[in-house]
């Protein structure tokens, strides 16, 4: 398929940070959604490369989440494209664009309370298990070995995400902030090629925002995850991440590294308010 | 194998004790980790060969003879194996305590002048970074866990398992080299040095001989009978003597397995995974355990509660005799064995002591009422006493003769005296060679007749030949008018109550006793839970009116307590405040151990001291504070000065 000549199609490119980060892996072509009447997002188009943080900004009903829901495939917009790895998505169920490699969190944290931490981080493998209902149930060959490789990579993200001491406790009894951190965990056990999370620190105190930052820098850092998130605490997303994009009522007003977005007035205005002398 | 490791009077090293088990015991299970929900087993032979795999690193490395290596990080196999391979190379192994800051670190580093660093994490790979300008002789780190590590300038940093693999490909190179090494070791050679945590000054490097490590460890295996097949559970610090002498001296002395947690937060149910038959804690670790126990119960059901009640009164009654081999009726034996059953057996099993055979509580006195609560379920929980420069075992209880009130009788090979002004002195195999680099603090400790002072103020029962600490000799004193004054007495009971975490008595030179109280954040905390009482935080509950009601019995119930002693009688505590803020180890109010230090106390709160003194109702202060990361802040406050009731002593009573 043939390929738009966006701006900087080159290989790779490097942060102000010094940080280079890869090529483009997913892009969005004008992208237009509607509810009815409302326009949610306008004519939005922005890419993510390889290997990089990128945080989508915002007022309150900037249309962020959406944004989010779009590339994760859960709502197919009325107009534009949506390209990963190089070829433009078909509409397709969330189950499959999870399956190409997109794994998310979510803003109200939707984990299967009534089970364990390891079990819903188990879940996390289920769009990777290829044995059958029948061989499932059996628990015999293909079935067991598939459990024990998933079991081995679940183990290997409780580790790293250091939820050892809570693998078997039900996640109902957990506080919030342990349970953001299981969200976390199951979308890694799926080992994305993009991670997408709908606001990380919501809620969160200082020291939790400080473990989740952390976190997310190790993933990108030692798995090479692209990570996509939306966050409201403004410190955190200029620390974290190589490049912003700024939506506001559904409209794009602003893309680039931190410094540039900070220093972009239409930002300033909008999302910051306007000053007033 | 290299034999000539082994003399014809046993293997006098660290490593020829290895070599001894990894021919004797191949197949055993030596050290065990879990690690990615599964626990993990490396044989003694498999030790055996990590170990050397690891040495041949460090030569490689251009480890020479003499030269020490610092090993930092929590308890690992992989550092204890570190800890072996040093000796292997002829070096000296010095465990750190991990949760010292930056400059804590620098200056043990800088004190040995440590060549090669073998650290657990990035944390700790952080924090040498910090400080590494300041160490001219230190070249090398090693760390276990890569993470977030990759992108560190590796030029002076290896990964653990890079260095073992780096050992086995120049084996040839170095093999006899290495084995020349270790034949050179004997009982005089150094096994390791320890920094001891030090309540006054500067950390002391505690040298301790092969002589030292291996003499201890076979005489306290035989004292408790330790057996191979036991198993324990290595959770305490690896700075901490200890550790070294159970995860390594007693390990390769009886060749029994040793456990290493998941991780620090896992250790409860790791403990109860593995069921240590061989146990060691602080009695904070009982304590801590006792109170999780008892708030749970709070919220069981009527029924629950009556049976644990019943049967744990029936458990206090006859449990320590049963335990000690005593006559009890039948009756009592049959509703204890039903206890068992029913509350006493699962109850050991959700606390990880199902197994435990012999279990050792040191360090500061426990609460009697602890201590009996453990024994009383069953579990042999004994008290020692000891320290660094004795290789711990100065004193332990043998079976059958356990009180909460003595620390036991004379380990084999230990000679004890005591001192005209109470100071307990003790000569034995293990007492230690030097304090590294400082021979007057080593002439002042030890005597020329190879006696070392404890520092402990003690006297030995009558009868039972029991020793029984009182107090730190230098922090005995006396008070204005004449009477003992011995704080850690007082202190001590007050920390028995659940509601207290530590005290700090006033009074040397002064005409009566004041006390600085921290609450226990768990104990008040679950108290205000279920009695709808609010509070944001530490500060705010502490200063409560009913939670200061609370103290102020408690205060006055140990004032009865100690008006019984008739030497201790002016001891009690006329005045208290219950603090702003826990004394932390990081503010340096606590050792690491977590010992009061009393002068940087005195000095920093010195306003809230002279309140205690005149008189007044309140006093406002302001405190600083440095947080984890290093960073200070201040914390301001109001605290409220109350009064205890005291009881008339009849010392003054004679006296007038």
């Amino acid at each position: 398929m043939e390929r738009d000549s966006v701006k900087d199609q080159a290989d790779s490119y490097v942060t102000e940070d010094g940080r280079t980060i890869g090529p483009t892996v997913m892009e969005m072509k004008n992208i237009t959604l509607r509810f009815g009447g409302v326009e949610a997002i306008k004519d939005i188009s922005f890419d993510i490369r390889e290997g990089e943080i990128r945080a989508i900004i915002g007022p309150n009903g900037a249309g962020k989440s959406s944004m989010l829901n779009v590339i994760s495939g859960f709502y197919v917009p009325q107009e534009g494209e949506v390209w990963y790895k190089g070829a433009q998505r078909p509409p397709m169920k969330p189950y499959q664009v999870a399956q190409q490699g997109i794994a998310r969190t979510f803003q109200n944290i939707a984990l299967f309370e009534g089970m364990s931490v390891l079990d819903n981080v188990m879940t996390g493998r289920l769009t990777q298990m290829k044995s059958g209902l029948l061989a499932q149930s059996l628990w015999k060959g293909k079935a067991e070995r598939e459990e024990v490789e998933n079991r081995e990579i679940a183990e290997k993200v409780i580790d790293f995400l250091e939820i050892q001491a809570i693998r078997k406790t039900p996640v109902a009894r957990l506080p919030y902030g342990l349970k953001k951190r299981v969200e976390l965990a199951r979308a890694l056990a799926a080992e994305p090629t993009i991670l997408l999370l709908d606001e990380p620190m919501a809620g969160m105190n200082v020291e939790e925002k400080e473990d989740m930052s952390r976190f997310i820098l190790d993933v990108n850092d030692e798995f090479g995850t692209t990570i996509a998130l939306i966050e409201h605490d403004m410190g955190v997303v200029m620390d974290l991440s190589d490049r912003v994009v700024v939506m506001d009522y559904g409209r794009k007003i602003g893309d680039g590294s931190p410094h540039d977005v900070r220093n972009n007035q239409e930002v300033i205005d909008a999302y910051l308010g306007v000053a007033h002398d | 194998m290299a034999k000539p490791l082994t003399r014809a009077d046993g293997p006098q090293s660290v490593p020829a004790l290895l070599h001894r088990n990894a021919s004797e015991f191949a197949n055993a299970p030596a050290y065990r980790e879990k690690e990615y929900g599964i626990w993990q087993s490396w044989t003694w032979s498999q030790t055996r060969d990590e170990v050397e795999a690891l040495a041949l690193g460090f030569l490689e490395l251009g480890l020479d003879e003499g030269d020490f290596v610092a090993v930092i990080g929590r308890n690992r196999p992989y550092l204890y194996w570190a800890m072996m391979a040093a000796q292997m190379a002829g070096a000296i192994p010095v465990p750190l305590y991990q949760d010292a800051n930056a400059e804590e670190m620098a200056y043990v580093m800088g004190h040995c002048g440590a060549r090669i660093a073998v650290v657990g994490d990035q944390e700790q790979v952080d924090k040498i970074i910090e400080v590494q300008a300041q160490l001219p002789d230190f070249e090398r780190m090693i760390y276990l866990d890569p993470r977030g590590l990759r992108k560190y300038d590796h030029s002076k940093l290896d990964q653990y398992s890079a260095v073992q693999e780096l050992g086995r490909a120049n084996r040839e190179k170095h093999i006899a080299e290495l084995e020349a090494r270790q034949a050179k070791l004997n009982y005089d050679s150094t096994g390791v040095m320890l920094y001891t945590s030090g309540t006054t000054g500067k950390p002391k490097g505690v040298v301790l001989s092969n002589r030292n490590v291996i003499e201890t460890a076979k005489s306290s295996s035989e004292f408790d009978n330790l057996k191979r097949n036991d198993e324990i559970l290595a959770y305490l610090p690896m700075a901490w003597v200890g550790d070294f002498i159970f995860s390594v001296g007693q390990a390769l002395w009886t060749g029994f397995c040793t456990n290493c947690p998941e991780n620090a937060d896992t250790m409860h149910v790791d403990l109860r995974e593995i069921g240590p038959t061989y146990y060691f804690a602080p009695p904070r670790v009982f304590e801590t355990q006792l109170t999780s126990v008892m708030i749970r119960m709070e919220d069981a059901s009527r029924f629950k509660k009556w049976l644990f009640d019943t049967f744990m009164a029936h458990a206090r009654k006859v449990g320590p005799a049963v335990l000690d081999g005593k006559k009890v009726s039948f009756m009592d034996r049959a509703k204890y064995a039903l206890g068992e059953l029913m509350i006493y057996g699962p109850l050991k099993n959700t606390l990880g002591f199902s197994r435990v055979r012999v279990g050792y509580t040191a360090g500061e006195a426990i609460g009697p009422e602890i201590f009996d609560f453990y024994r009383s379920l069953g579990i042999n929980l004994k008290q020692l006493y000891g320290q660094t420069e004795a290789t711990v075992f100065i004193t332990a209880q043998p079976d059958g003769e356990v009180r909460s009130d003595t620390v036991g009788v004379t380990c084999p090979g230990v000679e004890l005296k005591i001192a005209d002004n109470g100071e307990v002195f003790y000569r034995s195999p293990g007492v230690f060679v030097e304090y590294y680099k400082n021979p007057e603090s080593t002439a002042d400790t030890k005597d020329a007749e190879g006696w070392v002072a404890t520092g402990d103020a003690g006297f030995i029962e009558e009868g039972s030949g029991h020793l029984r600490i009182i107090d730190r000799a230098k922090d005995v004193g006396q008070m204005a008018d004449g009477r003992l004054f011995a704080p850690k007495y007082v202190e001590n009971k007050l920390k028995f109550f659940p509601n207290i975490l530590e005290a700090v008595v006033f009074g040397n030179q002064r005409n009566e006793c004041t006390a600085f109280i921290n609450i226990d954040l768990t104990a008040v905390g679950n108290w205000a839970e279920r009695n709808n009482i609010g509070y944001a935080s530490y500060q705010e509950l502490a200063r409560h009116p009913q939670v200061m009601d609370t103290i102020q019995s408690h205060v006055e119930e140990v004032n009865r307590s100690v008006a019984e002693d008739e030497m201790l009688s002016g001891c009690q505590v006329h005045r208290f405040v219950v603090l702003h803020k826990e004394l932390d180890a990081d503010d340096g109010e606590l050792t690491r151990t977590r010992k009061v230090r009393r002068k940087i106390i005195e000095e920093k709160y010195a306003d809230i001291i002279t309140a205690l003194y005149d008189g007044s109702k309140q006093v406002s202060t302001e405190t600083e504070v440095t947080y984890e990361d290093g960073r200070k802040g201040s914390i301001k406050a109001t605290l409220e000065i109350r009064d205890a009731a005291v009881q008339p002593t009849s010392h003054k009573m004679a006296a007038e």
